[in-house]
């Protein structure tokens, strides 16, 4: 994979110090079978595979060097980096020169003193390589804290000031040494090696932490449920402190929470050195843990008593998988080939599905649970198709619909619930997931023979790939039809933007239920008919554009002469309490699932109407509340066993405004700019003395102190790294669950940090005490609109938020050359605290706001106009500048 | 000169020569014209040996050199291509090496000289071609381990040549045609070593291959990986050159363009070459594939690899007059690692549970 990862698991098979077989294999010369274990590794999903041939009986040299040369020749696994291991510097130097690609040193250290590392660092420069460093010192290895921490940071030092190194290409070994050993001094090894992660990260935030893991547990050797227990609990603490890497054997790590309680809390005792005797009673239970065993209860309800084509239909209708198998088995069994099973009860089911479907008597969430039934049955009958291919012909799919989301964006919600529908149809689904390039798109479709490409984006930038891929279509082609979709995808912006680029039909799709519709209708034989109806329509938009685009706007001066008065006169802005940044980690998901606002996530799923009220809906009220219920019991196992790591910060700073700016300054001397949030104004025409409002407006000119705040919040990559998981078992509908979830998480966590932010701090209303629906109803002072929303529609001013809050490397979270935000499930977005702040919408804004907007921001005019296009009240002159989104492409 | 050449590159897109092997082609120099007076006798073969013309046929390589710069190129590249110590064993001449390198720098820096003006410099980039051996892979399949040619070799012979190019005053070197990674590693591991001796090391162009359309090198790194390879280096600008044609190449610069945090290259091919093996692009043809790179803004630096003349770098050089060059983006602050593929760590510090 070439994504971005969190904790890097490193494979520490091949290391002949760590396994028996491994070290076998080598000595008896026998590479074939040693490089199996490599390629094991990888394929169970080692990011970096350490190499250790640190063994007295042998060349260590030579065998490093014929083991990485082997790995050379084998794709599979020469594709991930390698760990070079080794104690020996001509080791590790005869490894550097066996491998093209940018390895990992592991390791050097100050235990020959300066001189000798520096030697080291810069010959390993020399080669590019990533390196380890041990905390050992011309005295020996680091045992407490604090000396762990100073030999790191001289390490430091020399490595970023004197060998040319950067920091995050240093990762820091503090050494994981044994407890629970009966010695007292080493009672505190652990709780030395937590305290050391978090020096080291405080003052070197950029380095990563790494440890040989196994050490802790070196007492239990022969006990693996103690040492399973006591790695998971030692990395549960160590990871959130920072340690990213460990060289471990995934085997050897079990689930926190599978872990007895009373074992943890023993184990916890051990590795936090929190009692006195906590080595006697882990010693006193060790024995007890050897084996766990799950069970499972099944019930057998009256359904069952039933013929089995009418048990199939039932599980399809009602999502029920516990029986599918068998059922699915049964009517193989029975049925000439497996084919006739999908084409004779499955497809029947599915049909009464589809039925109810169409007919509003069943719901999306019903009907993606159905697709998760319908699956597991086609996944059971698979193996016999095969078999039978040859004699049965191709499957009677009705045709293939490739889907991507564009480049840029990682939206997908809505994309995985059109492929999944168009599955219940019987279409074959390809889905390329989200940031896919336009090149990709293409390759795939061809390579697939793809009869029509679905494309999905969520954000304004997504607008401008689209036309791209239009673009590329029409250049590369290509005859099949394109379907859009996606929240800002509107049919004007297809018939506007999009349609003239492809003459093969280019078709805008609103929801997920008429996308069967559309297909179905594109791959009939009356194509060309709709197709003619389609490009009317378009022609029909084109014709009334010039009449609509443009939009009278008030010329800025005046905009600006008439700005919302905030009285500043009457009005003392209030001081932050906590000023600077606040990283934020301590909001859970057992807290935020109480913020959650309920509306949107029901309209997630096309089901639309406000919360609670639709529960008792006399339609949709039962599906509702089986989904609400669902969603509850999938919070339950999120909080219980910590699926997110919410992870957000806060920014609260001295700044002023300066004309339409909200400038921010590095100090309380308010004589640095830090930076400056150019912000825009409304331009329409107003009538009754409204003003033309400006977020700027909420801020105190100079002269007059006052502050602003920022914040970034993520419900964690663990949202999409659930909901892939979820949909490689082909479990679509715990899938679009989890990302729903994480993305109501993460608004939860906006909700519930500006509460925060309000009470303690910034301060200025410590004693609100708002229930959630006042909540949901912002019925508090102060706002935080996000860039990209009506009052600031301007995507990019992300960046320099991100920039201010240092956000990706206190959340994880990026942007993409769209900004839009990576992990999906975040939100962020600036604080105004003036109690008149209000949220608006910028509205339609004229050329002259849209030049000095420009020049206040330092970007070209047209840039700009493409990230704002939804917002012109004029036609931007064309094709000037190419859109930003091509440009960085 | 340095900062001279950093100036410019912001300012516009920077063009490269075209290929020096298809101009001597169309001179159609025979053996005798290869040896010269001077290595009449010589015992092996040198026909084809391109980097001997430069001892031999000063005045053909000097014209080429002039055709180019008058075509617009901003940038020549010495006629040193297999001018190291492996590359001359096949001709018996490994002991002309560091003669060859000099000697092909005073002859691109004479012409250079005489058409630089001060508005309008131009650069002499010492060529450095990745020998005809592989540190990466054996020459015997019966024996994947083995190694014709290993690390120490070619650094030693990377560093004889990038040597006499810099103290015969190249204002930049230019590692291209890379199709194993190792082999370039050290190149620069040698260059790193006269840094340390204390010669004037220029800036670093780097330029890969992509040798078909399984769109990876002879080794089989991506484009990714085959930046984070070489990003130890720091280079003055990545990319990559030869084997496709723009048409085939672009998704590949495009590639580099998103993840390189320095500037970006391209000298593509005119086109893929015809059963004949010659090469068939029109100027006009491969002009317009990297103006609209330039357009696209994924280019700083732009030029032609085999089959690209004179009159296709007037037409590329005019395609691109005026462009904007690809802004140089952020340093990047992540660890990245590869293999065969690249390996990028999330920025320290984050909580994760992902271990369990």
């Amino acid at each position: 994979m070439t994504g971005v990862s969190n904790f890097i698991n490193i494979g520490e098979r091949t290391n002949v110090t760590g396994s028996a077989r491994f070290k076998k294999l080598i000595m008896e010369g026998d590479y074939a079978t040693a490089l199996d274990v490599a390629r094991s590794q990888v394929e169970n999903g080692a990011q970096i595979i350490d190499v250790n041939m640190d063994e007295g009986l042998l060349d260590a040299e030579a065998a490093m060097t014929t083991f990485l040369n082997l790995i050379a020749s084998e794709p599979d696994i020469s594709r991930v980096p390698v760990m070079i291991d080794s104690s020996k510097f001509e080791v590790i130097e005869a490894g550097l020169k066996c491998v093209q690609g940018r390895a990992v040193v592991n390791s050097i250290s100050l235990k020959e003193g300066e001189d000798a590392f520096l030697d080291q660092a810069r010959t390993i420069r020399r080669y590019g390589a990533a390196v380890v460093v041990m905390a050992f010192d011309e005295n020996g290895q680091a045992e407490t804290a604090q000396h762990k921490f100073e030999i790191c940071k001289r390490s430091y030092d020399l490595l970023t000031q004197k060998a040319g190194f950067d920091p995050w290409d240093i990762i820091f070994d503090p050494n994981i040494f044994a407890v629970a050993t009966g010695i007292e001094e080493h009672n505190d090894y652990a709780n030395a090696f937590f305290e050391a992660i978090k020096l080291i990260k405080a003052v070197m935030p950029d380095t990563h932490i790494s440890g040989g893991l196994s050490n802790v547990s070196f007492s239990f050797r022969g006990n693996n449920a103690v040492r399973e227990a006591m790695h998971s609990a030692f990395l549960y603490h160590a990871i959130p402190l920072g340690m990213d890497m460990a060289i471990v054997n995934a085997g050897q790590i079990t689930v926190y929470d599978d872990i007895p309680e009373e074992l943890r809390e023993r184990v916890e005792d051990v590795l936090l050195n929190r009692r006195d005797d906590a080595t006697e009673r882990l010693l006193e239970i060790a024995d007890k843990y050897k084996g766990t065993g799950e069970a499972s209860k099944k019930e057998d309800p009256k359904w069952r008593e039933q013929p089995v084509e009418k048990r199939l239909e039932h599980a399809l209708v009602h999502g029920i998988t516990d029986y599918v198998v068998d059922d699915t088995e049964e009517c193989r069994q029975r049925a000439e080939k497996p084919l006739d099973v999908i084409e004779g009860p499955l497809m029947d089911g599915m049909n009464v599905v589809g039925d109810l479907f169409g007919d509003g008597k069943m719901f999306l969430p019903q009907v993606v649970k159905s697709a998760r039934v319908m699956k597991t049955a086609v996944a059971h009958l698979l193996p016999y198709m095969e078999e039978e291919k040859r004699l049965a012909g191709d499957t009677s799919a009705k045709g293939k619909v490739l889907m991507a989301t564009v480049k840029g964006d990682v939206h997908d919600i809505g994309k995985n619930i059109v492929g999944v529908v168009l599955q219940c149809n019987n279409y074959d689904v390809v889905d390329m997931g989200v940031m896919v390039p336009t090149e990709d798109i293409l390759a795939k479709a061809k390579e697939e023979k793809a009869d029509v490409i679905g494309l999905s984006g969520l954000i304004t930038p997504s607008l401008d790939r689209m036309v791209e891929v239009a673009g590329e279509m029409a250049r590369q082609g290509l005859e099949i039809p394109l379907l859009i979709g996606g929240a800002t995808t509107s049919k004007k912006h297809t018939a506007l933007k999009i349609a003239p680029e492809y003459d093969h039909g280019v078709i805008h799709v609103d929801d997920a239920s008429k996308a069967v519709g559309v297909v179905s209708k594109l791959l009939s034989t009356t194509a060309s008919d709709y197709l003619g109806e389609i490009d009317a329509e378009h022609e029909a938009l084109q014709a009334g554009d010039s009449r609509t685009t443009e939009r009278p706007t008030v010329p800025i001066d005046q905009a600006r002469a008439n700005a919302f008065e905030a009285g500043w006169d009457d009005y003392t802005p209030p001081a932050p309490q906590t000023a600077g940044l606040t990283v934020v980690d301590d909001m859970p998901v057992s807290v935020l699932r109480e913020y959650i606002d309920w509306t949107p996530f029901f309209a997630t799923w096309e089901m639309k109407g406000r919360f609670p009220q639709i529960l008792d809906d006399p339609d949709k009220g039962e599906t509702a509340r089986e989904l609400y219920d669902q969603a509850q019991a999938m919070l339950d196992r999120i909080e219980k066993e910590n699926w997110f790591a919410p992870r957000g910060v806060v920014g609260l700073w001295p700044a002023n405004r300066d004309g339409d700016d909200v400038i921010v300054w590095t100090g309380e001397d308010r004589k640095t700019e830090a930076t400056r949030f150019p912000q825009l104004r409304q331009q329409g025409q107003k009538s009754g003395g409204k003003p033309h409002m400006s977020l700027a407006d909420f801020v105190a000119p100079k002269g007059t102190p006052d502050w602003i705040g920022g914040f970034a919040v993520t419900a964690g990559p663990q949202v999409h790294d659930r909901a892939e998981a979820y949909k490689a078992e082909g479990n679509d509908y715990d899938s679009i669950l989890v990302q729903a979830l994480g993305d109501r998480i993460a608004e939860a966590f906006a909700e519930a940090l500006h509460a925060r932010v309000r009470r303690s701090l910034w301060g200025y209303a410590p004693d609100e005490a708002l229930d959630n629906a006042a909540l949901v109803a912002e019925k508090y002072r102060g706002i935080r609109p996000a860039a990209g929303y009506p009052a600031c529609p301007d995507h990019t001013e992300k960046r320099r938020l991100f920039e201010l809050l240092n956000a990706p490397e206190h959340t994880g979270l990026t942007l993409t050359e769209s900004c839009a935000m990576w992990p999906a499930a975040a939100v962020s977005g600036l604080y105004f605290a003036h109690p008149e702040a209000r949220y608006f919408g910028i509205g339609r804004i004229g050329a002259d706001q849209v030049a000095d907007y420009a020049e206040r921001k330092g970007m070209e005019i047209a840039e700009i106009e493409t990230w704002l296009a939804p917002s012109l009240g004029y036609k931007p002159q064309p094709g000037a500048v190419q859109p930003p989104a091509r440009k960085i492409a | 000169m340095t900062a001279d050449i950093e100036r410019h590159a912001a300012e516009r897109i920077l063009v490269l020569d075209g290929a020096m092997g298809t101009m001597i082609q169309q001179n159609k120099p025979d053996e005798a014209a290869y040896r010269g007076e001077r290595f009449k006798g010589h015992p092996a073969d040198v026909g084809g040996n391109n980097e001997l013309l430069s001892l031999t046929q000063p005045d053909m390589i000097r014209q080429i050199h002039a055709d180019f710069l008058e075509a617009g190129a901003d940038i020549l590249c010495t006629n040193t291509f297999g001018a190291n110590a492996i590359s001359q064993a096949d001709y018996d001449m490994t002991d002309l090496v560091y003669e060859m390198n000099v000697e092909s720098v005073r002859l691109a820096r004479e012409a250079a000289d005489a058409a630089a003006t001060a508005e309008r410099p131009r650069w002499v980039a010492g060529g450095i071609g990745p020998t005809n051996q592989t540190a990466s892979i054996s020459p015997d399949v019966n024996d994947p381990g083995y190694r014709a040619v290993v690390f120490d070799d070619l650094a030693r012979a990377y560093g004889d040549a990038a040597r006499a190019l810099i103290e015969a005053g190249a204002d930049l070197i230019l590692l291209e045609t890379i199709f194993d990674t190792l082999n370039a590693k050290a190149a620069i591991f040698a260059i790193e070593a006269l840094r340390d001796e204390g010669l004037p090391v220029p800036p670093l162009m780097i330029s890969g291959t992509i040798t078909d359309r399984s769109g990876r090198t002879l080794t089989g790194q991506t484009p990714e990986a085959f930046w984070v390879s070489m990003s130890h280096a720091r280079p003055f600008s990545i990319g990559l050159n030869c084997a496709l044609g723009a048409g085939e190449m672009r998704s590949h610069v495009r590639t580099l363009s998103e993840v390189a945090d320095t500037r970006v290259s391209a000298y593509p091919n005119a086109g893929l070459p015809n059963e004949m093996g010659g090469y068939d692009e029109t100027p006009e043809e491969t002009a317009a594939h990297l103006g609209e790179w330039a357009d696209a803004g994924l280019v700083n630096i732009v030029g032609g690899c085999c089959g690209t003349t004179p009159d296709h770098i007037r037409a590329i050089a005019k395609a691109v007059e005026g462009k904007a060059p690809r802004p140089v983006p952020d340093k990047v602050r992540h660890m990245r690692l590869s293999g065969l593929e690249m390996f990028e760590a999330a920025s320290a510090g984050q909580q994760n549970k992902g271990a369990a």
